[in-house]
């Protein structure tokens, strides 16, 4: 077992380190941009990679790095909103009914056990069919985190069932600690490092079905995110081309975005299981 | 009777979800600031099609009844759910008229199926194999790589996969077919072998993301598994690794995976819908962005709400098989 507690910080590191690249790149460097990068024809069309632009520019004459840059601030800026509403509303509703029971634990868990049945994506390309054929990103957001609060809430849920059992928990009530300071004292710290992971699990997730409804092009057209460059580069042949650097970069974005977030995250909660057997 | 109540009670939590799930379904064109209909005659009529006012009126009646947009809002909710759960009928398909829905998705549904089931197999089996492996020698080197090589195959969505692979294997290195195409006559060698063919592709995409998940997942279930009593035992009896490994430690590792496979369901169809669309595959992911892009709004409802109650159906069926294979719930 001792090896497994030595890796995680190593697990955790390597995801910061990927995360910090891509934060960087999409929370630093969008303030340097020369322009905005969505506008067609601010540069060259076709270029290859050179020192001017450095991943090469669109068909449509856009520069793919800083358009790079703009997708990864995006999406984001998407995941945190999705995975922080989320998180909230999940560790909230799920101390809610756990802590109280009752027929408010009963219709609570029933919506999180029917939502987590719902898959997301149908729902979300049924709306954007309706809605004249695309969803602005806060709609995205909106409905991603309708989908996503049962997951974090269910898991406090179950922490916050066993707690009601605990001594200390008791010793607390008799001493005359009000239920609040119950809650944020004594319950909140033995969920604050599951829910951290989850928060970044969350973060992957919105991203991850945000660029899926973008890949197909049902997300937002106004705003450049990692899947609509995606989009966009399939639906100007970038690949028949033999443009692979413009559809390439965002792809590899996206894939070195995910493993860092999921290293933390599972670094995350191998840390805090650690933490709880010491204890 | 503790089995039945359980299936009981699993069987009334279904009902509600589908319940539920409808009513989702319901009010999601009621919900948009534009009237679906309008939108909807508005694309038809800008897609250059021309129309005399007497059949607008004809398709106007047809999606009214297609969104149950008629009566008050409670006929309009019963007629809605009639129409789904009852008589399976979603109208005739309005970009292939006058085929009806229900026919385009039963076409469509054994190769989302079969693209599903054979790749969440050859991934279950695969993953096993190497997990319990990489579990039993946590240490090796090989384990070592192994993990590493699935942390960062898990992470990475489907639908990226599935472009990746279509760029290295069919654009770069020409060897699998960009877009489905299944030749052959029924029943024929031809086209099974044309089959397999077109769904390695697709099918790979899914199976390598599941694959990641499984071998992390029975890797940390075998460490721990190992270090427990009856592991002890067994080895102290003088097992063999390999008895030890499938008849001590695999079934317990397997009961925690079907837990994962309920939740994971969902994500599974979202990422094959995708997959679908990439790669051209005549599934229930096709026949979706079919409806959505020529705004055939009575297929879209049709594809989008057997889909949903497809996914909440595997999952009921998951939880209900778990008590079966779980002989300490069956038994208690």
């Amino acid at each position: 077992m001792r090896s497994f507690f030595t890796h995680a910080p190593f697990r955790l590191y390597l995801g910061l380190l990927l995360l910090a690249v891509c934060v960087v790149l999409g929370g630093i460097l969008p303030w340097l941009a020369p322009g905005d990068p969505l506008v067609w024809y601010s540069a060259p069309r076709n270029q290859n990679p050179s020192a001017a632009h450095w991943l090469g520019t669109t068909s449509l004459g856009q520069d793919v790095f800083w358009l790079l840059a703009y997708a990864l601030r995006n999406s984001i800026i998407l995941g945190l909103i999705v995975a922080g509403l989320s998180t909230i509303i999940g560790v909230f509703l799920g101390l809610a009914a756990g802590y109280a029971g009752g027929w408010l634990d009963r219709v609570l868990s029933f919506f999180m056990d029917a939502l987590l049945c719902i898959p997301t994506l149908p729902i979300l390309i049924l709306m954007a069919a309706l809605f004249g054929g695309q969803l602005a990103l806060p709609i995205v957001g909106l409905l991603l985190v309708v989908f996503n609060w049962p997951y974090p809430a269910r898991q406090v849920r179950a922490v916050a069932l066993t707690m009601r059992e605990r001594e200390f928990i008791n010793v607390a009530w008799f001493s005359g600690e009000s239920s609040t300071r119950i809650l944020v004292r004594h319950i909140f710290p033995y969920i604050a490092g599951w829910s951290a992971a989850n928060f970044i699990n969350t973060v992957l997730v919105g991203i991850s079905t945000e660029s899926a409804l973008a890949v197909i092009g049902l997300s937002s057209a106004q705003q450049a995110t990692l899947g609509t460059m995606i989009y966009w580069a399939i639906n100007y042949q970038a690949l028949l081309g033999g443009k692979y650097v413009w559809i390439g970069s965002p792809v590899i974005a996206i894939v070195v975005l995910f493993i860092g977030l999921f290293l933390v995250s599972s670094g995350l909660s191998m840390k805090s299981a650690a933490r709880r057997m010491s204890v | 009777m503790p089995l039945l109540r359980y299936i009981a009670g699993r069987l009334v939590v279904y009902g509600l979800v589908i319940i539920f799930a409808l009513t989702v379904l319901f009010f999601v064109p009621r919900l948009g600031p534009t009237d679906p209909v309008e939108a909807m005659l508005a694309k038809v009529a800008s897609q250059g099609a021309y129309m005399d006012p007497a059949q607008v009126d004809t398709l106007r009646q047809s999606l009214i009844d297609t969104f149950g947009l008629g009566g008050s809002l409670w006929e309009q909710y019963g007629a809605f759910v009639n129409r789904i759960i009852f008589s399976a009928d979603f109208g005739p398909s309005l970009s292939m008229y006058p085929t009806p829905v229900m026919e385009l998705i039963w076409n469509a549904l054994p190769w989302t199926f079969g693209l599903l089931l054979s790749s969440t197999l050859i991934a279950w089996v695969l993953g096993n194999f190497v997990g319990l492996l990489s579990g039993w020698r946590p240490n090796a080197n090989s384990s070592r790589v192994m993990e590493g090589i699935a942390i960062c195959l898990y992470p990475i969505p489907y639908y990226i996969l599935a472009l990746v692979l279509s760029i290295l294997f069919s654009y770069v290195w020409k060897i699998f077919p960009l877009t489905t195409t299944i030749r052959g006559a029924p029943w024929s060698w031809e086209l099974v072998t044309s089959i397999v063919w077109n769904s390695f592709l697709p099918a790979m995409s899914i199976v390598i993301v599941v694959f990641g998940w499984w071998v992390i997942s029975v890797k940390a279930q075998t460490t721990a598994l190992k270090e427990e009593e009856f592991s002890r035992y067994a080895r102290l009896k003088g097992l063999s690794d390999g008895r030890i490994l499938t008849r001590y430690i695999l079934p317990n590792a397997i009961l925690p995976q079907i837990t994962f496979l309920a939740l994971q369901i969902g994500l599974m169809f979202n990422g094959s819908l995708i997959t679908e669309i990439l790669f051209d595959y005549p599934g229930l992911g096709l026949l979706i962005y079919t409806a959505v892009l020529q705004g055939d709004f009575n297929l879209l409802m049709g594809t989008i709400s057997l889909s949903v109650i497809a996914v909440a159906t595997a999952t009921m069926i998951i939880d209900l098989i778990y008590p079966l294979l779980d002989p300490r719930i069956r038994h208690r």
